[in-house]
């Protein structure tokens, strides 16, 4: 709060239309992961797994385009890592009841790994113009990244309000039990919250990789915990259930503002981290309070 | 007076009211020195509450306890301890990782320096209780490991270990198999001999003159009399116990019974030991029995939810096989819960929502919820179950119980099954004045008949007579997972029921 004061009635380049542009940006790769994240917390689950899957799907579209030149083939390849490591941990989850915690963990885990073993740990460069497009971009003048992060939101909050798919997420995480006894398919659901999670962390490899014209293995490290940040700010009971994906939005943005502010403010790094920290115990103290009254 | 200076409890007019029911009114018990004394009632005659006073787990409104002659006041578990009682509960509270010794001194182990557990001393007592009690076990493996006869060895041991005079124990013999059942009864003989008194609940009458020197029977929360066991004979206690013929509350209405529609065919789970029965179109069924002689459980096999070692089900004359609630819904049943919070609603979802929640497939146009549809559904059902909310975006947590039932009836009857099953529909709804819970059940047995009349069949599990009396046509009565008796509603008795409820 007190940075956030802070920076709007001092810093004279803060509310400038060009470094809003810059914030939004810089939100957009953890903004869409935050969607997939929002889903799966819905159902009481969580994934930690999106940074891995991040970096796995950002190094297979490298290595595609490399071995074949089509930066479209390299973006399929992008997005079908992504589906699968979600499907991956849907099934474990929902069929073979692994808790969510120690399946995404794993698959964090194991993830990484590939990733470091098929790069051989160094960056893999180029990722064609088809895909760089979508960090680099822009139409009518507006990023791309930007433009996919509102679609994305859009069509995330259209789902989660309008669709089955989306009642039944709420549904689960309010109650699995009565949820099955309804006689919805619980598992086919629980899964495919997982699929759309490792979807949105491919979306933003994606990004990710066309704004730097290449794959790092390390990349995407700690995603997970700024995803899970934005939507427990934005009001996302971790229990499921209850929250929405215009909480989500805004827990990105309170995020993304906060990073940006301390950066210009001159604060350092690492105090950063303190702060950030102390913004999601806030967040999850007032969501404890309601639930006590 | 000799007999009273050995009386060694006595509970005096003790009354306990919870909101809308009166659970004990005006209640005598007493106790003597080593003995063995039965507490005798139907599910709710009071039996645990009367208990849950003396164990200090809830307080009575008014009334007496006396120990040794001194008068008490028992307000919490530790107070009651302090006065040497301990209750052995059905479900047992053992920590089942932990063994024998570490479970029996839980919380008050010996220690040295201050913080080190004393092991020697603490494996030392324990094996000391355990000679005492003429029991052998290996005290040093997690209790996990043993049998639901020596972990209740175990429980009585460490109620020993407490210095405990007076021990109740709830249904000790259920979860039993007949040896061990001799083996429990040698025990209380031993903790006989020692002075120690016990008050036994039991729903098996055969076990009362085996061990039990005096029988107590309430009804309704009332005491109703004590007597020598010897005196007392099986229908005496089921007549005690059921008491006067009552008179029909609620009125019946009359439905055409058409053809058989559902057939349950020797349905076996681990539970349930060949289950059959037929229910016909226009029919109200009534499934009862006590608690846990396998009515819930046969529902859930039938819905789907727990699987069937063997036996058929048959819906209009064809076999079906049924293995998810979701394949049973598609087959036309219904199946409203008894535990209407953790499996009849999503407590944070609107009124709305949860009506919706099995039928919502059918109200999407392409892939998005018509919300005109939905809503024009939902608002049906409301007013026509009269369902008191704000809006129907009111989320379901904070409705009465009435109305949470309501709501959770009205998801079922949306879906319109062909075969709907309700397991205890009108418990557990908490509404401040007795009169209103009548109209409330008034109005769920209404909604009953409303279904059977469009010839619909209804299976209804209770365990009070009274109103599987009131509205079914037929009775199925379990015992132990199995069936015990099938009764026409012209041949409808309490004590006929209670008798096959018994074991038959």
């Amino acid at each position: 709060m007190v940075v956030l004061v802070t920076l709007f009635s001092h810093s004279g380049t803060f509310m400038t239309w060009p470094n809003m542009i810059n914030v939004l940006r810089s939100i957009s790769t953890n903004g869409i992961i935050a969607i997939g994240m929002t889903f799966v917390i819905l159902t009481g689950g969580i994934d930690l797994s999106v940074d891995s899957t991040l970096a796995l799907s950002g190094a297979f579209a490298a290595l595609t385009f490399n071995s074949t030149g089509s930066s479209e083939l390299a973006f399929c390849v992008c997005l079908a890592t992504g589906l699968a490591v979600g499907l991956f941990n849907g099934v474990m989850v929902a069929h073979f009841n692994v808790p969510p915690f120690i399946q995404t963990l794993v698959t964090m885990t194991a993830a990484r790994g590939i990733t470091f073993i098929v790069t051989n740990g160094t960056p893999i460069g180029k990722v064609g113009s088809f895909i760089t497009f979508f960090g680099r971009g822009t139409i009518l003048g507006f990023p791309v990244p930007i433009l996919l992060m509102l679609v994305a939101y859009v069509i995330g909050w259209f789902i989660l309000t309008r669709t089955t798919v989306g009642r039944y997420t709420y549904a689960i995480g309010g109650s699995e039990e009565c949820t099955k006894l309804s006689g919805v398919s619980v598992r086919k659901y629980k899964t495919l919250v997982y699929v759309i999670g490792g979807l949105t962390a491919s979306i933003g490899s994606l990004i990710l990789i066309a704004r730097l014209n290449s794959a790092q293995p390390s990349m995407g490290d700690k995603f997970e915990m700024d995803a899970i940040a934005a939507v427990v700010i934005g009001g996302t009971s971790l229990a499921g259930g209850t929250g929405t994906i215009v909480g989500t939005f805004i827990g990105t943005l309170i995020l993304g503002v906060l990073m940006n502010g301390m950066n210009m403010l001159g604060v350092d790094s690492f105090a950063q981290y303190v702060v950030k920290g102390g913004v999601i115990l806030f967040a999850v103290l007032l969501e404890s309070r309601k639930k006590a009254r | 007076m000799d007999q009273n200076s050995d009386i060694i409890l006595r509970m005096k007019h003790i009354s306990k009211s919870y909101p809308g029911v009166k659970a004990l009114s005006d209640v005598n018990f007493d106790l003597r020195r080593g003995e063995v004394h039965a507490l005798l009632g139907e599910n709710g005659a009071g039996k645990s509450t009367l208990m849950k006073v003396l164990s200090g787990v809830v307080q009575a409104d008014s009334g007496e306890i006396i120990i040794d002659g001194k008068p008490v006041h028992i307000t919490d578990v530790s107070d009651a301890r302090e006065c040497g009682v301990s209750i052995i509960h059905q479900e047992l509270n053992l920590i089942s990782e932990m063994d024998a010794a570490q479970n029996i001194f839980l919380g008050r182990e010996p220690k040295i320096f201050g913080n080190v557990i004393d092991s020697k001393r603490m494996y030392r007592e324990a094996a000391d209780i355990m000679r005492r009690l003429d029991f052998s076990m290996d005290l040093k493996i997690p209790v996990k490991n043993f049998s639901v006869a020596t972990r209740q060895m175990v429980e009585i041991a460490k109620a020993l270990s407490l210095d405990t005079n007076i021990l109740i124990m709830d249904e000790p013999t259920a979860p039993l198999t007949s040896v061990e059942i001799n083996e429990l009864f040698k025990l209380i003989r031993t903790l006989k001999e020692r002075g120690i008194s016990i008050i036994y609940i039991s729903h098996r009458l055969e076990e009362i003159p085996e061990i039990c020197d005096r029988a107590t029977v309430l009804r309704d929360g009332h005491y109703i009399g004590t007597d020598d066991v010897k005196n007392l004979d099986r229908a005496t206690i089921i007549q005690m116990m059921a008491g006067r013929v009552l008179k029909e509350l609620f009125p019946k209405t009359e439905v055409p019974i058409g053809e058989t529609l559902l057939e349950v065919n020797n349905l076996t789970t681990p539970l349930l030991q060949g289950v059959s029965f037929t229910v016909r179109r226009g029919e109200i069924l009534a499934l009862t029995g006590l608690i846990g002689a396998g009515r819930t459980e046969t529902a859930r096999a039938i819905f789907g939810i727990d699987p069937i070692q063997a036996g058929t089900i048959a819906i209009g004359g064809k076999a079906v096989s049924i293995r998810s609630p979701a394949e049973a819904i598609r087959h036309g049943i219904g199946f409203l819960t008894e535990d209407r919070k953790a499996q009849g609603f999503v407590p944070d979802m609107s009124v709305k929502e949860n009506i919706s929640l099995p039928t919502l497939k059918s109200m999407q146009k392409s892939t998005v919820i018509s919300s005109r549809r939905e809503r024009a559904v939902v608002d049906r059902h409301v007013k026509e179950l009269r369902i008191k909310t704000p809006s129907t975006g009111q989320s379901v947590r904070f409705l009465s119980g009435g109305n949470q039932q309501k709501v959770v009836l009205a998801k079922w009857l949306n879906l319109d099954p062909d075969i709907i099953i309700l397991d205890e529909p009108t418990r557990g709804i908490d509404v401040g004045a007795k009169t209103e819970i009548y109209t409330i059940k008034t109005e769920i047995y209404t909604i009953m008949g409303d279904i059977a009349r469009r010839g619909k069949a209804v299976i209804i599990i209770s365990s009070e007579m009274e109103e599987v009396m009131a509205i079914s046509d037929r009775a199925v009565v379990l015992f132990e997972g199995r069936k015990t008796g099938e009764v026409e509603r012209r041949e409808y008795s309490q004590e006929l029921l209670m008798h096959y409820a018994m074991g038959g």
